[in-house]
């Protein structure tokens, strides 16, 4: 008897579709890994679309995963704490993997055209580590909303961000590439640092590292340890604080988009903010919410930091700088991440649970919406870099007289980051966080958002109005391949989809994300 | 009924996007650019007829019930309803829109003005249009919001691309004012919305009891009041508006002056006066004093461009005026009155007729002699365009003594209603304070009188022997009298006859302001 109950303790049955889509990421880029190995140097380009088939196939099996199949958990504690899990999948969860593995495959969409331009120029890309490394950072990304214990969790992070240091340095014998993943490697890891020691801190206060439990417990740790477990929240904020670039841990931002390859940098504004900003919630919401009232103010400050640094700082951007084009896409990212900040904020300071899942939820409708058009106006910059390689923001001078599409549907796409019409959806992403924090009482945040929001359209507006000037040159017709018109084609598409029913991404602003 | 607003809303909107598309075969034209600006004229013409047939419609008995309403929910996330609707105080402000943006088409047709293609200019007309339309037509606070913005884009580049001297930066300084005023206001209708629960309209205006505590209601208005009072413009937050106007194209001139400034007044009348009455109460002797101070502003600004020597530019000069107009109209606003609020309503139709057909004037004007600098056209002596263009000076001279408020024509009663509100506000209003606003506002008129009266001493007589040395120039031509005449008509027309006008605002104001209550 006793022998077959500890047994049973020993031996987990691991529910297997549950934990399918990062799953098969990660085995899809091991066989990537693998085939890069018997592959001859002709034939590489098949690694492209291995990896392309099997980000298709775990966005697939997001699909058993939704409606009754939600609510599924595994990797549970036996015996009487059989409610702790550290893998769980809600709605929270399967739209944030939606969210990555649909980024990781856009990415990937740029992949193939970045890949085969360098292939073509002699100034290869090692493509099976590339592959590799991507899928990898992806799986980890897919992970991470799913894992509900804070070791998962840094796990999770880890697994995202170290593959994202080697594919940010990839560009061989580029100075400015190596430098930048070096930058980005050293800051990171200091903050890694600091997280694990804020968790080392929370477990010791608590005794528990899943998120429910703690909780639970952080209600009431003894008051000897009250300033121990204070200072762990507080260090485990400043961990995520940095994946999501938040000022003071901004500076990193430019110096990697621009030394990174373009995909990459598109892939890290999407993806790697997401990963940060579900990281956040998850801790301050689910784990932290005794404590509200200082990660509360905090991240409000935070936030309030974090968009007017970014914003000024794209504003002050010379159009005709080398590469500003995405110098300036990286600051904005870092001016968005302060708006998708704001709702975390905010559910600091809610009074009931299902206020926090609404504010939360605010965060996930806007990420999604910063997620397509972001990747869109990256997949532009990509098609304008190629035959442009400085890529300055004046290089995009007449682009309609060239392309009069892929203008357009620039301009689109930087009105909805400014959240002007016919930018609709990004109009009513931003609504939905400004009413966030009135509805919370924070109105000087919304006041300095509503500042910064025209600071904001100052710059995007100024290149919009570039792209439909009259062209310096002579314009020279070019070839797209198809990946990239791919690409943009599906951002485009969604993004005329959702301005014109937003409540497809708004409705997790409404009811919350659970 | 609703078909006909859901079109009037909706196709400008198809026709911009039509606009972009190649001519289909058959309605090719002469020319790829004739095609399309005949498109515009078609789709404007089109819109103009739905709006006249629409106002045919209207229950003429009933003018303060919403009527050829549709609500249908869009964005429930946000409570947001696609609830659009008219009554008496927009229908008119429906039709003069869909009139003058027919008239600016029209006129575009035949004088397009120089810049680069026209395809472009007739979309972002047509978007232009139906964002001001759609601003009259919604009865929903977040769809107000986005009617509110559609229009910056298209009204930005109308500016930036087809302007004149200084064109970047005016039009910079447009959208920048008004966008940080409409965030501002965003913040005031979402607190609004969140304590009330809802962010309709007519829910709004018709239950006061909602709980709306004062101070939510000060807040709000004080938000609200800074976006919509950009947009008006009132002083002193109007200094977009003259670089604005003297860069923008003829057509961008009347299109702003006539349709895109009624939006920050029907905003205060439609949202502010129902739906915060308490926080309106609260600021409305600031704002009649801030009005006042604009018409006394406008004036002199005004009298001292037309002073010789001066380099004054007539369209920064109408543009001044009409800062001194909408003071009126805000003036009649916040007496909270009817009478005050149903002048306010009258002077903001007015002002669109005459200050449209003033910018076409003086764009025509500047067509032919090539400056709108009065000194340059005036030398030392006057322009006298009674002997170069008899016709043409006898227009601007109608419309200078139209926008001084000549009774008998429309100009006259907004403003005289404006005052006589003022003569007795609203019960909770200081009435010693607003006595001393009419009192100025009234001198104003005096000043408004001065200056226009030298404008037309300088640009429309002279010296007979300037007449007989300098060429004569271009009469009135045939495309101009058929764009000018409904306006003039309408003029004289809400000038002789103001109850059509007032019957159909005055029961909605007497509705709007009793809450709900008719």
């Amino acid at each position: 008897m006793i022998a077959a109950e500890s047994t049973a303790s020993l031996i987990q049955s691991v529910d297997w579709v549950a934990v399918a889509p990062p799953t098969i990421v990660a085995v899809v880029g091991l066989v990537v890994l693998v085939a890069d190995l018997f592959l001859s140097e002709r034939n590489k380009h098949l690694l492209g679309w291995i990896s392309l088939t099997g980000l298709v196939a775990a966005g697939l099996f997001l699909l058993p995963l939704t409606g009754s199949g939600a609510g599924r958990s595994t990797f549970c504690l036996s015996g009487p704490r059989a409610t702790a899990c550290s893998y769980t999948v809600d709605e929270f969860t399967l739209v944030i993997q939606l969210l990555v593995i649909g980024g990781a495959l856009l990415t990937a969409l740029l992949s193939l055209t970045a890949l085969k331009d360098a292939r073509n120029a002699d100034k290869e890309l090692p493509e099976g580590e590339y592959w590799f490394l991507l899928l990898s950072s992806a799986a980890g990304a897919a992970l991470l909303p799913a894992s509900r214990d804070l070791a998962t969790l840094v796990v999770a992070l880890e697994v995202a961000s170290l593959p994202a240091f080697a594919l940010v340095g990839l560009k061989r014998g580029d100075k400015r590439s190596s430098e930048a993943a070096l930058k980005f490697f050293l800051s990171s890891v200091t903050a890694t640092a600091v997280t694990l020691l804020g968790v080392s801190f929370v477990y010791a206060a608590t005794g528990t590292m899943h998120l429910t439990e703690l909780g639970e417990k952080l209600g009431n740790v003894d008051g000897q340890l009250d300033t121990l477990a204070q200072t762990g929240v507080v260090l485990t904020l400043v961990g995520f604080a940095f994946k999501v670039a938040a000022v003071p841990f901004h500076f990193w931002v430019p110096d990697t988009y621009v030394g990174a390859p373009l995909p990459v940098a598109a892939y890290l504004s999407v993806v790697g903010k997401a990963v940060g900003f579900t990281g956040l919630i998850l801790v301050t919401v689910v784990a932290f919410p005794e404590y509200a009232d200082v990660w509360g103010p905090a991240l409000a400050a935070l936030a309030a930091l974090t968009m007017t640094i970014g914003n000024v700082a794209a504003l002050r951007q010379q159009p005709t700088r080398a590469y500003s084009a995405v110098r300036l896409l990286a600051w904005s990212s870092v001016g968005q991440a302060g708006y998708l900040l704001v709702p975390i904020a905010a559910a600091g300071y809610a009074d009931r649970h299902t206020d926090v899942l609404e504010t939360t939820g605010a965060t996930v409708a806007y990420a999604l919406m910063y997620a397509a058009v972001n990747l869109g106006a990256f997949a532009v910059a990509a098609l304008v870099g190629r035959t442009q390689k400085l890529n300055r923001v004046s290089d995009y001078r007449g682009l309609y007289a060239k392309s009069p599409l892929s203008a357009l549907v620039l301009a689109f796409f930087l009105l909805c980051l400014a959240g002007l019409p016919p930018g609709i959806i990004g109009l009513f992403a931003k609504v939905t966080v400004f009413s966030t924090a009135v509805d919370a009482g924070l109105g000087w945040l919304a006041v300095v958002m509503a500042a910064n929001v025209v600071i904001a359209l100052y710059y995007y507006l100024q290149w919009t109005a570039l792209l439909f000037r009259a062209p310096a040159g002579e314009p020279a017709k070019h070839h797209v391949p198809a990946p990239l018109t791919a690409a943009i084609a599906v951002t485009a598409v969604l993004g005329v989809a959702l301005s014109g029913a937003p409540q497809l991404v708004l409705q997790f602003a409404e009811h919350g994300v659970r | 009924m609703q078909f006909l607003l859901a079109l009037i809303v909706v196709g400008p909107l198809v026709g911009a996007v039509a606009a972009l598309l190649p001519a289909p075969p058959g309605l090719k034209g002469k020319s790829p650019d004739q095609a399309v600006l005949r498109h515009g004229v078609t789709v404007t013409g089109v819109i103009l007829l739905a709006a006249i047939v629409l106002a045919l419609g209207f229950d003429h008995d009933h003018p303060s019930k919403m009527q050829a309403t549709t609500d249908i929910s869009w964005i429930p996330a946000l409570d947001v309803r696609i609830h659009l609707g008219i009554d008496g105080i927009s229908l008119p402000l429906l039709v003069l829109t869909a009139l003058l943006t027919f008239l600016c088409a029209l006129y575009s047709y035949f004088k397009m003005p120089t810049g680069p293609s026209p395809k472009a200019f007739v979309a972002l007309i047509l978007v232009l249009e139906s964002g001001t339309l759609a601003t009259f037509a919604v009865l929903d606070l977040l769809l107000f919001f986005l009617a509110f913005e559609m229009v910056l884009i298209p009204m930005y580049f109308l500016i930036a691309r087809w302007g004149g001297a200084q064109r970047t930066q005016a039009a910079w300084k447009f959208i920048l004012y008004t966008l940080l005023g409409s965030v501002v206001m965003l913040l005031g209708l979402l607190l609004i919305g969140l304590r009330a629960g809802t962010f309709d309209m007519v829910a709004l205006a018709t239950d006061n009891d909602r709980e709306l505590s004062t101070s939510v209601q000060v807040i709000a208005v004080l938000a609200i009041g800074i976006g919509l009072a950009v947009k008006t413009p009132m002083w002193p937050l109007h200094s977009w508006l003259p670089d604005a106007h003297t860069a923008a194209p003829t057509v961008g001139s009347v299109l702003l002056a006539g349709v895109l400034l009624k939006m920050g007044t029907y905003g205060f009348v439609r949202i502010l006066l129902p739906i915060a009455p308490d926080g309106m109460e609260t600021f409305a002797p600031y704002l009649a004093a801030l009005a006042v101070v604009g018409i006394i502003y406008g004036s002199l600004a005004c009298l001292a461009l037309a002073r010789p020597g001066a380099k004054g530019d007539l369209k920064r000069l109408i543009a001044y005026s009409s800062v001194g107009h909408m003071g009126f109209v805000l003036l009649g606003i916040s007496t909270m009155t009817p009478t005050g609020v149903n002048g306010a309503l009258f002077a903001n139709i007015a002002h669109g007729l005459i200050t449209g057909l003033l910018f076409f004037l003086v764009g025509a004007l500047k067509d032919r002699t090539g400056t709108s600098d009065l000194d340059t056209l005036a030398k030392e002596s006057g322009a006298a365009l009674y002997g170069k263009a008899p016709r043409l000076g006898g227009l601007l001279a109608f419309g200078a003594v139209a926008s001084l408020g000549l009774p008998g024509l429309a100009g006259f009663w907004g403003e005289m209603l404006a005052l006589f509100g003022a003569f007795k506000p609203a019960d909770d209003l200081s009435r010693p304070a607003f006595l001393t606003f009419m009192a100025i506002a009234a001198f104003g008129t005096l000043l408004t009188a001065a200056y226009m009266l030298i404008v037309v001493r300088r640009v429309c007589m002279g010296p007979t022997a300037t007449v007989q040395e300098a060429p004569r120039l271009a009469d009135v031509q045939g495309y101009e009298f058929a764009a000018w005449t409904p306006l003039v008509a309408l003029t004289v027309l809400a000038g002789l006859w103001p109850a059509a006008l007032l019957g159909l605002t005055d029961p909605a104001v007497q509705q709007l302001l009793a809450g709900g209550k008719s």
